[in-house]
Formats: C-alpha cells, structure tokens, sequence
C-alpha cells in the first residue's frame, strides 16, 4: 500500500474541486452521495408542491381548482415521484454512499465506477420520465391494470423510466453488499458494525432480490401496451390480479427499502444524544435482516378485497402480523436507549423521537390493515393513506431529515442554525399531524382514497387536512432556507461536535478525498457510550 | 360529528368490534410508548456536559418480555380479524342474488325479476343479499361504509358480496379502486327498504325507483336523472370537457361527428345519443359511453332531454 | 500491482486479491438478480400454463424443434469453449484464450442467426407475440433471453480484443472469468427455455 502514503500530509476536503466535470465524472462516494442528495431533494421538494396543488384542489367538496383528470394525473406524479425518484434512492443511495465507506473505515466503495454509472442509470431513468411528462400518466403509482393498459395517457415512458430507474438501484444495492463483506477494516466485525450499516445492508439484500421483479412487471405492461401481450388482458386469456401479485411481490420489499434505512439513522442519532450504548444492539441488527426477509412474504396484504382466496387472506394475515414484531422490537429498544441517558435535545435527535412519535402511530395503524375484517372496511380508504403517510413521511422523511442535520457538519464542514432548525422541526411536525391524523377518521368513516371530488360530509375534515399541508409545508421551507444559508454562510464545523464514537467522526470536515490517511484499526464497537461498570458486553 | 358511519348491517356491529379492540390496544401501547418517550427526554434532559451514563447494552428478560407479550397480542388480533372475515365472506343459503355491474363510471343493478336500475340498489330489510358483481371494463370497488363492507370488482370474473341491511334508509355506495376520470363521481346509494315498501317497489314498473316521480315538471325530473343515473360522472352543465361533451349549450347546436359530418343536436339526436350512444359519437371523444336503452324509460329520456334544453 | 493501478485509477483501494474476489461476488450476486429478472416470466409461464394446459400443448407443436435443438447444442458447446478460454488464460496462454474466446463469439452469433431465421418464420405465418399468451410468452421470454445474448457478445468482444492486446495473464483475468460467468448465465436460461417451450409446450 506504498501508494496511500504520498500527498497525505496535506489535507484537501473532498468538495474541494469545482467544476460539473468533476462532479459528473466523479468516482467518490461522498460527491456521489451530493449527487443522489441534491437530485433526490430535488423530487421531493417537485413532489411535495404537487400535494400542496392536490390538496389544494381537496379544500373543497366540488372539483373546481382543477378537473379530475389533472388531479389524477397529480397524485399519479406525486406517487411515482416520491416514490421511484425519492424515497427509495433517497436515503439508500444518498446517505448510503456518503456513509458507509466511512463507517466501516474503507476509502471507496467496492466499485466506484460502477457507482457512478449507477448514478447516470438514475439520471436517464429521470431523463425517460420527464419526457413521459408530456403526457403524464393517470393510473397511480401501482399501476394497476387493465387500467394502465388502456388509458390513452403515456403509461409507457413513465413505467420505462421507472424500469431503468431499477437497474441503478440493483446495482447499488450490489455495490453496497459487496463493499459490506470485502472493505470492512480490520477489527471492523460484523457485531461492532454501526446500525446504519446492518440497515443500509438489509435494504441493499431487498433491492437486489425485489428490483428484478417489478422490472419484469412493468416490462410486461409495457409489451402489454406496445405488442398487445395479454398475460394481464381477460380478453385474451390473462388475469388483472396477476400484475397485483407481481407488482406487490416488488412494491412491499420496497416499502421496508424506503424504512429500513431511516430506522438505520435512528440507531445511530440516538446513542449519540444520550450518551449511552444502543440498547439490544443485536435485536436491532437482525430484526432488519427479520423484516426484510419477511417482508417478501407478506405482498398480498394489499389485495384482501381483490378476490384472493379465504385461505391466502388468511396466510397473508398471519404472515403480515409477524412483521410487526420486529418493528415493535425496534420501537422498544429505542426508547430503552433514553433510560438514564444525557439527554440533548438537538434538532437531529428532536426528528429522531418524532420518528419514534410518529412511527409508532404508522405501525399500530398498520394493526388495522393487517387484520381482515377491518381492511375490508378501510382498505382503499383515507386510512390507507394516512398509515402509508404515517409510515413514510413520519418514519422515512423524518429520518432522512433527521440524517440531514446530524451529518450536515461532517458533510459540508459547515454549520447550520440551530435555533431556526428547531423551530422548522417544530412546523413540519404539528404540521405532519394535522395533515393525516385527520385522515383516519375520514378513512374509517369510509372516503376513499384518489377521489377528486367528495360527498360534503367530509368536508370539514378535508378542509383541516389542507391546512394542515400548509403548516408542513412552511416547516419544510424553513428547513431548506435555514440549510441552504448554512451551506453560504455558516460557521465552520469541528471534526467532531457531538463527540461521537463512529468512525466518520474521527476524521476532518469535511472528510478529505481518501476518508483516512491511515486505514483504522478498530477495537471496539461504535456505542461505547457511558461509563463501563461490572456489566459487560 | 360521528366517529364511524351508521350501523347499517349485521355484518358492521362486528367489523367495529374488531376496530374498537385494536383502537383500544394501539391506543395503550401509544401512550405507553408516548409517555415513557416524554418522561425519558425530560428527566434525563443534559444539564452539564460531562455528565456520566450508565453503560447499558441490553436486558435479556426485558427483551424477551416485549417480544414474547405483543406476539400473543398480535396472534389473538389475527384469529379475530380472520373469524369476522371468514363470515363476511360466506353468504347464507338463502340470500337473495342481485347482480351488478361495474363499469366507467357507474353501476347497474339487475334483480332476480327483470328489474334494472342504475346507481340505485333497492334491498329489502333484515333479508340477506349476495352481489354477485362483475366489470365491464376496468377493476372497480364495491363499497358501503354503513355496511362495512367492500370487494374489488373484476373485468372476466364474478366476485361476490353479501350483507343483511338492518336499518331502513339510504346509504352510500362509493367506488373504492381507482378507475380513471370519473372515479370519484361513480357514486351510488344503496335504498333499504321495509318489507312492505319493498313490495310496491318490487310490483312497479320496472326501471323506476321506489319513490313516485312522476309529479315533476320535465326538466326538474331530468336534473334529478343526471345526477342519480351517473350522467354527471362525464358529462358536465357548466360547459368543462370531462370524458364526454358537456350539456351546456349542446341543444339546437351543430355537433361535428368523429367522422368529420356534421348533425344538429335536436331531440331526436340527443334520445339517439342516449340510447345508442356509439351511433353518432361526436369529434375528440371516446365511444365508451354506455347504452341506456331499458334502463331509462321513454319518459325519463324525455325528460333528461327537457333538462338539457335549459342549460344554454 | 503496480501495473493495475495504472490501468485502473480507482482501483487501488483495494488489493488484487480483494478486487478479485469482490468482483467475484458482484458478479453472482448480479447473474442472482438476472434470474429474478426471468424468474417472472418463468411464474408467469407456470401460471398460464396450469390454467390452459390444452392452448399450450397444441401450440407449441407450431415450434420449429430441429432449429432449437441445434441452437441448445451450439449454445453448450460454446459454453464448453468458454470455460477452456477461462483455464487457458490462467495458464497463461493468451492465444488460445483469444482464440476459444472468438470460437464462442461465433457459436453466440450462430445462435442469433438460426434465432432469426426462426422468428421470421413465425411472423410468416402470421404468428406474433399478441397472438396467444403462449406466444406471448415464448417471444418475451426467447426475446428477453436474445437481448442477453447480443449483451454477452458484447462483452465478449470487449475481453477479446483486450486479450489479444495482451491485458490479461495468469494473474489478472478476472475480465475474462466475469465475462464467462455472464455467458454461462446466458447458456443457463436457454437450457431452462428450450425444454419449457419446446418440448414440454
């Protein structure tokens, strides 16, 4: 390794270089990382303001503001968006790439060209969809057929955006896996691994292992489309519900690649601002290799009213109430974390037990869909949306906004201002809230979801809901202004502010273009927090 | 303001038994969770900064018990859930069989006698009915919150639904899978009965409602018809394109065909447009639009006809 | 090592021995993710013929065996050749791995070839891939398969041509064996779909 020890002496932090060359043609995970950062934030930022619209035009019983088709066509954009643009890239690829060579103490990922080609799949996938805007889709963002295969909207670009958008996301599960197994450093065992690592790893195993499926699938909506295949045609012989089967078999994996990773940043921000070891660190480990294998197994859940049969609904029921276990477990240990910890309430940890707050609603929500007899009544019904939004905003954004403000510093050498990052965190999450806590009442009082128009008894609810979208909306706003400014005009952040054990921290902010001068050797696990007693590991 | 629709079948008393037992167990667990998040982050708050923490990593029993009693929690939750599922799935014997059909953007109903309707489901108290449902085109949800009960609705295949109603009144009918622009207004309302109303509807003419019309003026009956029988899912008064042409306007006007002629849309144009839709479709629009023959009566066409005349 | 960390910049955060077995265990975990890929079309097979056992057996009597019989063996044999270049560049012998390398080259091309001549028959008699879910199945799947074949040529081309500028060696080969790895894969699915839609219908 005689080449590390040239040019070290002299520190140069990686965002050193300017220019678009250097960022397009770059093969360091931590520019990548910005790269799946700043166009990840991008969508969310483009698909937040389609809700707003969408909520907008929901302010009212009657469809005044625009008629149904755009407002299908808005939450089929806001779906898709959020979903294949920003939620499953977003904390995996971004954060994933920023962290994990710098966790288990490596320079790169295992390939780092094939990283960077990664990163230009998502580009062309984004590329394919935005010309597919031309005529936006109007099938939501499952869709379903024989809908999607007869809408005279382009189905077919924006599922072949979404299509080429899978193999980035293959290939950087791939990548992660193998960077997991062959770069650790030494003494970096697989029991001394941060969280995050475990979670990034588990939902790298479900992109590898889902992705393929749902690429298959939409292939053949396409071909369904194009040649006139009928394997989802009654007409020709095929069965609608197949796609449902296939298009879950991908979409509920996914589901826990869009949380695995914001339960990842949890378990990391938590030990940090308490001052105390993870508690049941290996419950939290492998309860994410639990909920990603079962999560394959739990797909019709989605499908109890579809007509499947009473014995699968039942299967599917048991098999969806193990997953909670898990989930709950995780719950658990985070709050046992706290106990007699040094608590600092920073805005990093405030998203972090807003994420546990919040969760913990998605998941005991997520009660009522798993058992039989109440999804008939509320499937397909705002409660849906709200546990989805519960799970997604409330688990997934939190987390990711959570994994902003606490590697902020190490990221951008910069700081933010604390004070205004508070009071944003305080707006998104009254905000959050009454955005969707009214939208259970409306699901059990039976509004279905993707109506453009209701009956006037919802109103008062719906109208609350929109007001609510405001509130957020302005925290979210808050939050990018005092962020961006930081980036401008910020202090300049210390190695390591929070006094973190974890390796990332060890090292400059930002970190220099090979993360260490020296390749660490590592002796312990990240969580040694607090003061070691008779009790032992 | 109520919290949950009507109990309005024999099947909604147990779905909200199963709803309330799992509020009430989320609920315990929430504030558990919630409380002891709060009282942690207030009582351990940092006060200075080198305060020392206890090195903590685990507690076996600890785990075990919150792994072990939410597990049973959640196999009881699962057998519940399954035994109310399992009866709302299986009709009784004697149910009486109305078919329906789903398609964009309405329903239609048709009963054992010949009777057709469309949007209105009439049923009769405290008597079983199977639905025995399928699509024209595209997948559909059937849906009545005060029956709580729901089934996707399939293109090639019947599927079916049954429900005893045990409150006479009028409920809502909502499509709950999305089917394209009209989703939201493919709405319908499910009319219970008592036995002897049940009875005059059954004996009158078919193709009515249960209730008189006839003493409306023309043009109020062919209000009440748009918004009842689903005309008003593609065809707006206000002149905005939905799915099909608006009605604003259209009487005594030149309407250009998809063939490129032209044809004034006088009486005989429009109740040929209702009852044969596909014969003469009008430039820039689908031919989906669903034959109304047998399901109006010459006298409601008239009258829809009536109302059209007066939207200029 | 010296010599691949000119060639690959961004390699030399990694020994030689690492790259190699990290490039070993991308590569299966990716040829995993390819059988998924055609794992549907195969449960999709599974579905419809459960469902319409009679269309399938009477269709596929339509299929030319002789011709997918003969492209089964070019595609083993090719295989076999693939492998042999594989051991002979890990020997050390750049010629005759060139020379295997280009010997698979021309069987996959064959295989194209006889493929089209195959495909144009059925569109001569007005069988397309709208014509029935059996011959959905049998152009998506023999479709989805061909794209593979033109994929591994290509890489094929890649490492020949490297392997004649004398790039690869009995050290460094893993090129040339991840090359081989994807071909097998290829060789792999059509064995699967040959007997499915051939001989089973």
């Amino acid at each position: 390794m005689a080449n590390h020890t040239i040019a070290h002496d002299v520190y140069v932090p990686f965002l050193e270089k300017k220019g678009f060359l250097s960022w397009i043609l770059t093969t360091d995970h931590k520019r990548i990382g910005i790269l799946y950062l700043v166009s990840t934030s991008l969508f969310f930022l483009a698909a937040g303001i389609i809700a707003l619209l969408m909520r907008f035009e929901l302010l009212t019983p009657a469809s005044d503001f625009v008629d149904p088709h755009t407002y299908n066509v808005l939450f089929t954009l806001h779906g898709s968006i959020m979903v294949f643009f920003f939620i499953v890239p977003g904390l995996a690829a971004s954060f994933g790439n920023f962290l994990i060579p710098l966790m288990i103490g490596a320079r790169d990922v295992a390939f780092p060209k094939l990283n960077i080609a990664s990163y230009w799949i998502y580009l062309l996938g984004t590329a394919i969809l935005l010309v597919g805007l031309l005529k936006p889709a109007d099938t939501g963002w499952t869709f379903y057929t024989p809908y999607s295969a007869t809408t005279n909207t382009d189905v077919v670009l924006m599922t072949f955006g979404v299509f080429v958008l899978g193999f980035s996301s293959i290939l950087t599960g791939l990548n992660f896996i193998v960077t997991t197994h062959k770069m650790r450093a030494p003494g970096m065992t697989w029991h001394r691994l941060p969280l995050f690592i475990w979670a990034s790893y588990a939902t790298s195993i479900l992109q590898l292992l889902a992705t393929p499926v749902v690429g298959i699938t939409l292939l053949l909506l396409i071909t369904e489309r194009t040649l006139g295949v009928g394997f989802f045609d009654p007409a020709k012989g095929g069965d609608p519900i197949l796609f449902q089967n296939f298009f879950w078999f991908y979409s509920h994996p996914a589901v826990y690649i869009m949380i695995i990773p914001a339960m990842g940043v949890i378990s990391e921000i938590i030990p940090v601002f308490s001052r105390k070891p993870i508690f049941g660190y290996k419950a939290i480990a492998y309860s994410s290799l639990g909920i990603a294998f079962i999560s394959f197994l739990v797909w019709a859940h989605h499908m109890f009213v579809s007509g499947i049969s009473e014995t699968a609904a039942m299967i599917f029921s048991f098999l969806t109430f193990l997953v909670a276990i898990p989930t709950a477990i995780k719950v658990f240990n985070w709050t046992a974390t706290l106990y007699k910890g040094s608590i600092q309430l920073h805005s990093a940890m405030l998203y972090a037990l807003g994420f546990i707050f919040l969760f913990t609603i998605g998941g005991l929500t997520g009660v009522f869909l798993g058992a039989l007899a109440a999804d008939v009544h509320l499937h397909d019904t705002y409660f849906v949306v709200a546990h989805m939004h519960y799970v997604m905003i409330g688990g997934t954004v939190m987390g990711f906004f959570g994994a902003l403000h606490f590697w902020y510093p190490k990221w951008f050498g910069k700081m933010f201002n604390e004070t205004v990052a508070k009071i944003a965190w305080f707006f998104v999450f009254v905000g959050f809230n009454v955005t969707f806590f009214p939208q259970f009442f409306l699901g059990v009082q039976g509004m279905p979801r993707r109506y453009a128009s209701y009956p006037a008894e919802f109103e008062s609810l719906m109208s609350l809901s929109t007001y609510g979208s405001w509130i957020l909306g302005f925290g979210i706003l808050v939050m990018v202004i005092n962020l961006l400014s930081g980036l401008i005009s910020g202090p300049k952040a210390p190695e390591n502010p929070y006094n973190s054990l974890s390796l990332e921290w060890q090292i400059p902010s930002p970190p220099p273009h090979e993360n260490f001068e020296e390749i660490p050797q590592v002796t312990d696990w990240t969580y040694g927090y607090g003061k070691k007693k008779e009790l032992e590991v | 303001m109520t919290w949950i629709p009507e109990v309005a079948s024999n099947l909604a008393g147990k779905v909200d038994g199963v709803l309330l037992t799992i509020t009430l167990l989320s609920l315990f667990f929430f504030v558990l969770i919630t409380v002891i998040l709060v009282v942690f982050a207030i009582k351990y708050k940092r006060k200075r900064d080198d305060e020392e923490t206890p090195y903590i990593t685990g507690s076996e029993p600890l785990e075990i018990i919150w792994t072990v009693i939410p597990s049973i929690l959640l196999i009881a939750l699962f057998v519940y859930g399954f035994v109310v599922y399992k009866e709302m799935r299986n009709p009784p014997a004697d149910a009486v069989d109305i078919t329906v059909t789903g398609k964009q953007w309405l329903w239609t109903f048709d009963y054992y006698n010949g009777k057709k309707t469309l949007n209105q489901l009439y049923v009769e108290q405290n008597r079983p009915v199977r639905l025995v449902m399928m699509s024209d085109d595209v997948l559909h949800s059937f849906f009545v919150p005060g029956f709580r009960t729901k089934q996707d609705v399939l293109p090639g295949r019947y599927v079916q639904l049954w429900f005893t109603p045990t409150k006479i009144g009028t409920f809502d009918i909502f499509c709950a899978e999305y089917c394209g622009t009209g989703h939201s207004v493919m709405l319908g309302k499910v009319n219970v009965l008592s036995p002897e109303a049940y009875d005059i509807w059954e004996s009158g003419l078919p193709g009515e409602g249960g209730q008189s019309v006839a003493s409306l003026p023309p043009a109020e009956l062919g209000e009440k018809i748009y918004k009842e029988k689903g005309c008003n899912a593609c065809h707006s008064v206000d002149g905005s394109t939905l799915v099909g042409p608006s009605f604003k306007g259209v009487y005594d006007h030149k309407v250009e065909l998809a063939d490129g002629s032209q044809v004034d849309a006088d009486e005989n144009y429009l109740r040929e447009s209702i009852l044969e839709p596909q014969a003469k479709t009008v430039k820039g629009f689908q031919p989906v639009m669903p034959s109304f023959k047998g399901i109006l009566s010459d006298d409601e066409v008239t009258a829809v006809i009536a109302y059209i005349k007066t939207l200029k | 090592m010296a010599e691949a960390d000119i060639e690959q910049p961004h390699g030399h955060h990694m020994d030689p021995a690492t790259e190699y077995s990290s490039s070993k265990l991308g590569m299966w975990l990716f040829l995993g993710t390819e059988i998924l890929l055609f794992g549907g079309l195969f449960a999709a097979y599974a579905i419809f013929h459960a469902r319409f056992p009679e269309m399938f057996y009477e269709q596929h009597l339509e299929l030319n065996r002789t011709m997918g019989a003969i492209n089964t063996c070019v595609l083993i044999f090719s295989s076999l050749t693939m492998a042999m270049g594989v051991s002979a560049i890990k020997l050390g012998r750049q010629k005759t791995a060139a020379i295997l390398i280009l010997i698979t080259i021309i069987c996959g091309l064959t295989f194209g070839v006889i493929k089209y001549f195959e495909y144009s028959a059925k569109f001569s008699h007005h069988i397309y891939p709208d014509t029935s879910i059996f011959f959905s199945l049998y152009f998506l799947m023999t479709g989805l398969h061909m794209i593979h074949v033109f994929i591994g040529l290509g890489i094929l081309a890649v490492v020949f041509v490297l392997t004649l500028k004398g790039k690869f060696d009995a050290k460094y080969n893993t090129p040339i064996e991840m090359g081989g790895l994807y071909w097998h894969l290829v060789d792999l699915i059509w064995i699967y779909l040959f007997p499915l839609l051939y001989l089973i219908g």
